[in-house]
């Protein structure tokens, strides 16, 4: 009797530890990822932020200055301010298209046509194309001289403008290439967005008498403002990170009008060498997106219908 | 009354036509305008560099020239730049589909102290500027010698992808527990559990992630840009923009080097496209 009620004793000693150890086994498994977050995003967020209170050049100590990194950015220098309003109007280029281009294509293949499977995979292929194919195929088609864009535009007698070299249109001639790579991304949120409003909807509306552009405007639409508003925030967020096309397309030029930030703070790092002034604008950068994105968020509670 | 009714269908028919017809016109020419890109680039690569500047521009070559390829490959090395990009990008996404299923099979299905939060701030992660992360990164792998190496592209990419381990986590959400309560009960492993029955069942999931990095691992342009200079480790990324760099207007060859870097990604696209849509609906809309 004893020695059974022993044994069980052991049994179940064993049992517990064995359900203890259990409790830990999950770090094994999420440990290579732990391991990478940590070596490759949080110590280098750490590292950058010391940085930007530092003057460094990479070859001789870093040296401490404090916020002076900080303070002769905002107040000392002129291009930072010319490249984050280049920045910001290059996003207000794409936004507006990048919403509505992508919907009109969603609206016209959620309907059951012939080939729509084809003209879907037309839509991807931007997508696909890494940017500096992008960035110089569009280089060639924008050439003034020999471009196909100003020629189509001479058959109707417009004389087109040397596109990336001219200061006004080189800006928005990159927004488009930007909207035009993000056309099939975006029609795919959209299309996912229009699965999940019900059938009852437009048929009862129908029943009502309305027509299939009052359906669109105010069944259709309203439902998609959650599609919206993310594509919005997406289209914002990635325009702030853009470096390959810019380097690929205008290196920044005409007299950096497409000079934007990202790029800037490249030649900051890795053309003058100021690790730490690069660094601060790096953090100016995430505080910027942050404040953008905290702004698009509050303004969703006008427009958004959840 | 009878032929009212007959009226109405027909004329129910033709609205129809009108409105399909109206979709099929609005959708060549906008279809028209994402292909005419791309015709442009195949059609300039096989042209002489005298023909590529005639006005009116020839639609297709008159006398097609493989001139342009040949000197991508014989002058340039440009069979050594795909080798690169092909060796960066399976050993990277090779190495992130181990971790995040591991991981993601971690945070689905076992139990363990600090697991929310942890989850949370790998999640958090996703939201961090490149820009932020980028410059120390380059200081510590120059440290380590680790520059002018195919490491720095290859290491972070296996460990520490947030986006995967979300991706599949969902993923694993909706397969069902019972097998793998079945499996436990019968004395299988955790470890068991996920290469057995966990993994086979990811396999679309795992699909779509790899596509996905495989697409950005070789479309990358600014990781290899920045840890890379010397011209046998570049990628084909890389080896474009030089082409640009040496001959700035020499269309021919610099579309004949865009074919180049498009075609791989693209035979993976048209394979695999249905995963890629699943990828884009599934982290977009969930996320």
């Amino acid at each position: 009797m004893a020695q059974s009620q022993a044994l069980t004793r052991l049994a179940v000693r064993t049992k517990i530890q064995e359900i203890r150890w259990h409790r830990y086994e999950g770090y094994l498994f999420v440990a290579p990822l732990i391991i990478g977050i940590v070596a490759f995003i949080f110590l280098p967020i750490a590292a950058s932020l010391y940085m930007s209170f530092n003057k460094w050049d990479m070859v001789s100590p870093p040296e401490l200055v404090g916020l002076k990194n900080y303070a002769r950015l905002v107040s000392r220098d002129r291009l930072f301010w010319k490249v984050l309003g280049n920045t910001f109007k290059y996003a207000g280029w794409i936004i507006v298209p990048s919403v509505t281009f992508p919907l009109i294509l969603a609206a016209l293949l959620d309907r059951p046509i012939r080939m729509r499977y084809l003209y879907r995979l037309a839509f991807f292929l931007p997508l696909v194309t890494s940017v500096v194919a992008v960035g110089l195929m569009f280089r060639w088609l924008y050439d003034g001289e020999f471009g196909l864009i100003n020629y189509t535009l001479s058959w109707v007698g417009i004389d087109g403008p040397n596109w990336l070299s001219d200061p006004f249109w080189a800006m928005p001639a990159v927004a488009m290439v930007t909207v035009w790579q993000g056309l099939g991304y975006n029609m795919v949120l959209y299309l996912a967005g229009l699965q999940g409003i019900p059938d009852h909807l437009h048929e009862a509306a129908t029943i009502d008498g309305a027509g299939p552009f009052s359906r669109f405007f105010r069944i259709t639409i309203p439902l998609l403002t959650p599609t919206m508003f993310f594509i919005l925030v997406m289209s914002v967020i990635g325009t702030f990170q853009t470096f390959g096309l810019i380097y690929v397309m205008t290196q920044g030029g005409p007299i950096n009008s497409t000079n934007v930030y990202i790029y800037y703070l490249w030649q900051m790092a890795f053309g003058s060498s100021k690790m730490g002034y690069a660094s601060a604008m790096a953090w100016i950068l995430a505080l910027v997106i942050f404040t953008v994105t905290m702004i698009q968020v509050r303004l969703a509670r006008l427009w958004v219908h959840y | 009354m009878r032929t009212a009714r007959v009226d109405r269908v027909a004329s129910r028919r033709q609205q129809q036509l009108l409105a399909n017809t109206i979709t099929h016109i609005l959708l060549i020419v906008l279809g028209l305008a994402a292909l005419a890109p791309f015709w442009w680039m195949i059609s300039t690569s096989f042209k002489t560099e005298f023909e590529a500047f005639q006005i009116p521009p020839t639609w297709l070559p008159l006398e097609p020239t493989l001139e342009a390829y040949g000197d991508l490959f014989l002058n340039q090395p440009f069979g050594i730049f795909l080798y690169n990009s092909v060796k960066i990008a399976v050993l990277g996404v090779g190495g992130q589909l181990i971790t995040s299923s591991l991981a993601a099979f971690a945070f689905a299905r076992l139990d363990f102290p600090g697991k929310n939060v942890l989850f949370i701030i790998v999640l958090s992660t996703m939201m961090v500027p490149y820009a932020v992360t980028v410059i120390p990164l380059y200081i510590v792998m120059h440290r380590i010698g680790w520059v002018n190496t195919h490491l720095p592209l290859i290491v972070p990419a296996m460990l520490s992808s947030a986006y995967g381990t979300f991706l599949l986590r969902q993923f694993m959400f909706s397969l069902p527990v019972e097998l793998e309560d079945a499996a436990r009960i019968d004395g299988c492993s955790s470890f068991g559990i996920y290469r057995r029955i966990a993994l086979p069942l990811m396999k679309p999931a795992l699909a779509t992630l790899g596509v996905f990095s495989f697409m950005a691992s070789w479309n990358n342009f600014f990781g290899p840009f920045i840890f890379l200079d010397r011209k046998y480790l570049f990628t084909v990324q890389l080896g474009v923009a030089l082409v640009q760099r040496q001959w700035y207007t020499s269309w021919p060859r610099l579309m004949a080097g865009s074919v180049v870097v498009t075609l791989p990604v693209l035979l993976v696209f048209l394979l695999l496209q249905r995963y890629f849509v699943r990828g884009i609906s599934l982290t977009g809309i969930k996320g």
